[in-house]
């Protein structure tokens, strides 16, 4: 008998990072009723207050509790992530699609202005776009799907122009089948996988540009509790040795954002086992 | 009535694989093209099938000059010329179930639901498909019952010609003989006109009324 324990091997990294997501997204949904107190209001009374029993991840410079926080500020970059996220998708597969189905010389400008945007860091281009922009939530989301279509669109031009190679695309063809329907019933059904998996590998990158533009001062309002704007507003503290105001939201987005990208490669392993050694998470 | 290439000139990107070839088949015979690999049949076929652009020469349907190719080509026309492609799991959209395979094209082509069921059932019958393999996928078949989906598919429009690129090279003995028995079965009902592309020269001398040689 083949040796077929390697069809349940255990998987503990995607194991661990499910519970953990799912834990997560439960606590993230039902912040408002777990913890109604307002996360913002000033304690001077309790200022800096290292993790304890009653604030597990300690108060802040205003008193704040840190973990209390930190979820509202989950909550916050989540959404725009995953917003942002998406709208970087659509985007990326307008293009993508537009080159991979026409072909020819808009195929080659296309990719060349994907090319250009590629070589400017994105971080800075991200920050050119929010100067530019009303600053708050809506800048944000904008910023990060101007800036992270690119991948996106590579991803949807290369498998339409290897999927349109392919004989079964003829036989449709031979069959009576119109542009649209080939499109519609042949080329998309096979791509849209490609995309939802492209969009979930998207979501932690766009987590932390949205926090790394916040800590910068550039994204979200300060009052609004994000991780970028808690790990920028703890730095104060940092030297009087109030380690845990930036530690605690820092570890929180580490692990949700690694939690996502365990995940998204493990589903890209069910999708495509061929590719399975290049990131063994 | 034919279907015929007149001197065509042919290639991908430079590199020319048909120069000057001329070749048809007319309704109801079977001719069979026979050549070495690299020259030129399966261009021919899919100068044939309207789905390459000759760069020189034209093909005519029915006596009828086609201009363009692929999607340009209206589906009255197209659907005359039926094709059987090499490789059965290439050939086939693997999302699809066998029995949505076969009708593809009557829905590609906007026939009604009861007539596509009907149309179906019948030439999957006629191949020798159960109906429990027209719920499958096509992993979850043989290349020969695959192969045998795509005749059916093919010969769905009951087209005027059939064109065969190589088609029963990856079968086994008795599926080949079956496939061959199903086209021959349709030409004699249909006067279908079928091209046999293949390297096999004994199956070729059983099979067609003339075998050309490149």
């Amino acid at each position: 008998m083949a040796d077929l324990t390697v069809l349940r091997r255990p998987r503990p990294a995607a194991t661990t990072a499910a519970i953990l997501l799912t834990a997560t997204i439960l606590v993230v949904l039902t912040a408002p009723w777990l913890c109604p107190l307002d996360q913002s209001a000033v304690a001077l009374d309790r200022v800096a207050v290292p993790p304890s029993l009653p604030h597990p991840g300690g108060t802040d410079d205003l008193g704040r509790d840190v973990l209390h926080r930190a979820v509202y500020g989950l909550r916050v970059s989540l959404l725009v992530g995953v917003v942002a996220a998406l709208a970087a998708t659509v985007l990326g597969g307008l293009v993508g699609g537009i080159a991979g189905l026409l072909g020819g010389v808009t195929d080659r400008i296309l990719m060349r202005l994907v090319d250009t945007l590629a070589a400017l860091p994105h971080l800075l281009l991200g920050i050119f776009i929010v100067a530019m922009l009303r600053p708050g939530l809506g800048a944000v989301i904008v910023s990060i799907g101007l800036t992270h279509w690119l991948s996106t669109a590579r991803i949807v031009r290369s498998e339409l122009l290897t999927l349109r190679t392919r004989p079964f695309i003829d036989a449709a063809i031979c069959g009576g089948a119109t542009r649209t329907r080939v499109l519609t019933r042949h080329l998309l059904p096979h791509v849209l996988p490609k995309i939802a998996l492209a969009t979930t590998l998207m979501i932690p990158h766009a987590v932390w540009h949205e926090t790394s533009l916040s800590f910068l001062g550039l994204g979200l309002p300060p009052h609004l509790a994000s991780i970028g704007n808690m790990i920028n507003d703890g730095q104060r503290s940092l030297l009087t040795g109030a380690w845990w105001a930036s530690l605690v939201p820092g570890l929180l987005i580490v692990a949700v954002t690694l939690a996502i990208a365990v995940l998204a490669a493990r589903w890209r392993d069910h999708l495509d086992p061929r590719v399975r050694a290049e990131l063994d998470l | 009535m034919s279907l015929v290439a007149h001197g065509v000139t042919a290639g991908y990107r430079g590199l020319t694989v048909l120069r000057d070839a001329s070749f048809g088949v007319a309704a109801g015979e079977t001719v069979g093209l026979r050549g070495p690999s690299g020259c030129g049949k399966s261009t021919l076929v899919r100068v044939l099938a309207l789905l390459h652009a000759p760069d020189a020469g034209h093909v005519s349907l029915g006596g009828v000059v086609v201009s363009g190719v692929r999607h340009r080509v209206s589906a009255a026309l197209r659907t005359r010329v039926g094709v059987l492609f090499q490789s059965p799991r290439a050939a086939s959209d693997p999302r699809l179930r066998l029995a949505d395979l076969i009708a593809e094209p009557l829905h590609a082509t906007g026939h009604a639901r009861a007539h596509t069921r009907a149309r179906v059932a019948e030439l999957a019958d006629r191949v020798g498909l159960t109906a429990d393999l027209l719920t499958r996928r096509p992993h979850e078949v043989s290349d020969g019952q695959l192969q045998r989906a795509c005749l059916a598919r093919a010969l769905v429009h009951r087209p005027a010609y059939l064109l065969c690129d190589e088609a029963t090279t990856m079968l086994d003995a008795s599926t080949q003989a079956h496939v061959a028995a199903v086209i021959a079965q349709e030409q004699r009902r249909h006067g279908t006109g079928v091209l046999v592309v293949s390297h096999d020269a004994v199956l070729l001398d059983r099979w067609a009324d003339r075998v050309e040689t490149w």
